[in-house]
């Protein structure tokens, strides 16, 4: 597939490893943000090409790892009701909550329906008039526009059956939150390219400003990612730091200024809790005053007490870049993605997934792909 | 959650004041909104996530990257073997 397909070019990703390794004097530790980055990174054995002086961590970009527990709490409540109909992207169906998960409340007779866009949650509602329909609006900045328009659509078209639950969560808020932790190592950021896409990459300017930390906006391919970490480990030989767009055929400095739009009309900044981290002041989102009559939270008495993480999950270190997957004396024993004690280890998008799926497990180290 | 995927725009269709667009994936070809990028046209390609394109591809930028970095491979043949 073309875009693809040039991007995944061994050939090219050799010369970029070599490349690196060559402007490599010392050690370094970069994290990138998203999961999908860390997906390939573990698929493609990025981190074996590099130089041993270059330490991946991964970071907390996983939307279906962050969503707090009290938000699937709700949301298997919600889907429980008779009169409900709940829509939410397939990930989250496996994502334990307190005491159960939504594949387990739909095989308890729950109307749960997987959609792949909001579009659908909107369709539902249409076809629907006499159930309730809510959608599990999750996501990064990157979701928000299309999350954004499922309320916009039901408002302009009168749809009075359809609410969201929304739990949306934003990079440079994180960012800010992983450099002021005292444990932080991390000395060079990969953005998510798509989280830039809609956003564009100014907000990353003061980041860079107050901690003198270089971020480069980073594709999701391996030569894209290896790009990233050769644009990142120049400048900080050099001891620079500035933003640098890697991924520049999707990404512009102001992003989608029509996607921003939207979603500044539907949302407005929230304080957010993040799963395993806790609350980050306006790291999040919320549905404004104007779409209350589509807010699952202000609709359904939803007030719910909810239980810890269990205890052995180190997810929250895991999210944060601390600790790696495998670090985890649960990892791959008593936490599978069929069994899973948390979050990171059920999305397609998890760090401990990516280690699971991609040979870190079992002691097979073979490289794939480079 | 934040994977998109890049596609070429088949056809482009307006209903309900909204624009959608089929769009090919390889062997594939689905429907998604252009409601942001209204600018794309048939030929085109864009980014798609969950069904909202939310870029064009900038088909320019991507050629001259990747020629820089064709030229990179290039020099592969002469650069000496890594020792590990």
């Amino acid at each position: 597939m073309k875009f693809l397909d040039e991007y995944r070019d061994a050939r090219i990703a050799r010369t970029l490893a070599k490349e690196v390794a060559a402007n490599t004097t010392r050690d370094w530790v970069l994290m990138e943000i998203c999961g999908g980055q860390t997906h390939t990174i573990m698929r493609y054995g990025l981190d074996e090409i590099l130089p041993k002086q270059i330490e991946l961590v991964h970071g907390p970009g996983c939307p279906v790892c962050v969503t707090p527990l009290e938000t699937i709490d709700k949301a298997i409540a919600l889907a429980l009701h008779p009169d409900v109909i709940l829509v939410s992207y397939g990930d989250m169906l496996r994502v334990p909550g307190s005491n159960s998960d939504l594949f387990r409340a739909k095989a308890e007779g729950a109307d749960v329906r997987v959609a792949y866009s909001p579009s659908e949650a909107v369709k539902i509602a249409r076809a629907n008039p006499d159930k309730k329909v809510v959608f599990l609006a999750i996501g990064f900045e990157t979701t928000a526009p299309a999350n954004a328009m499922a309320a916009w659509l039901a408002k302009r078209d009168g749809l009075k059956n359809l609410s969201l639950l929304v739990s949306h969560v934003l990079v440079p808020p994180a960012i800010r939150a992983l450099l002021a932790t005292p444990e932080n190592r991390v000395q060079g950021f990969i953005a998510p390219g798509h989280v830039c896409t809609v956003m564009g990459y100014s907000e990353y300017e003061g980041l860079v400003r107050d901690f003198n930390v270089p971020i480069v906006v980073g594709g999701f391919e391996p030569v894209d990612l290896l790009e990233a970490v050769l644009m990142l480990v120049k400048q900080l030989e050099r001891g620079e730091a500035r933003v640098e767009n890697q991924y520049v055929r999707s990404v512009t400095y102001q992003g989608n200024v029509r996607a921003q739009e939207v979603v500044r009309e539907v949302f407005e900044i929230a304080d957010q809790k993040w799963r395993g981290i806790g609350m980050i002041p306006n790291s999040g989102l919320r549905l404004s005053d104007a779409y209350a009559d589509y807010d699952a939270n202000r609709i359904f008495d939803l007030d719910l007490i909810s239980a810890d993480e269990p205890a052995e999950c180190i997810s929250a270190k895991v999210l944060q870049g601390l600790r790696k997957p495998t670090d985890c004396p649960a990892f791959a024993i008593r936490c599978t993605p069929e069994n899973p004690l948390g979050a990171p280890m059920v999305s397609s998008e998890g760090a401990c997934a990516a280690y699971y799926h991609y040979r870190r497990h079992a002691g097979s180290l073979t490289k794939i792909a480079v | 959650m934040c994977l998109a995927i890049p596609g070429k725009i088949v056809s482009v269709e307006e209903a309900n004041g909204l624009r959608s667009a089929r769009i090919q994936f390889g062997g594939i070809v689905r429907q998604a909104s252009l409601d942001f990028v209204p600018e794309a046209q048939v030929g085109d390609y864009v980014m798609v996530h969950v069904g909202y394109a939310i870029s064009r591809v900038d088909a320019a930028e991507a050629e001259r990257t990747y020629q820089l970095l064709e030229e990179m491979g290039a020099l592969e043949e002469e650069l000496p073997e890594s020792s590990d």
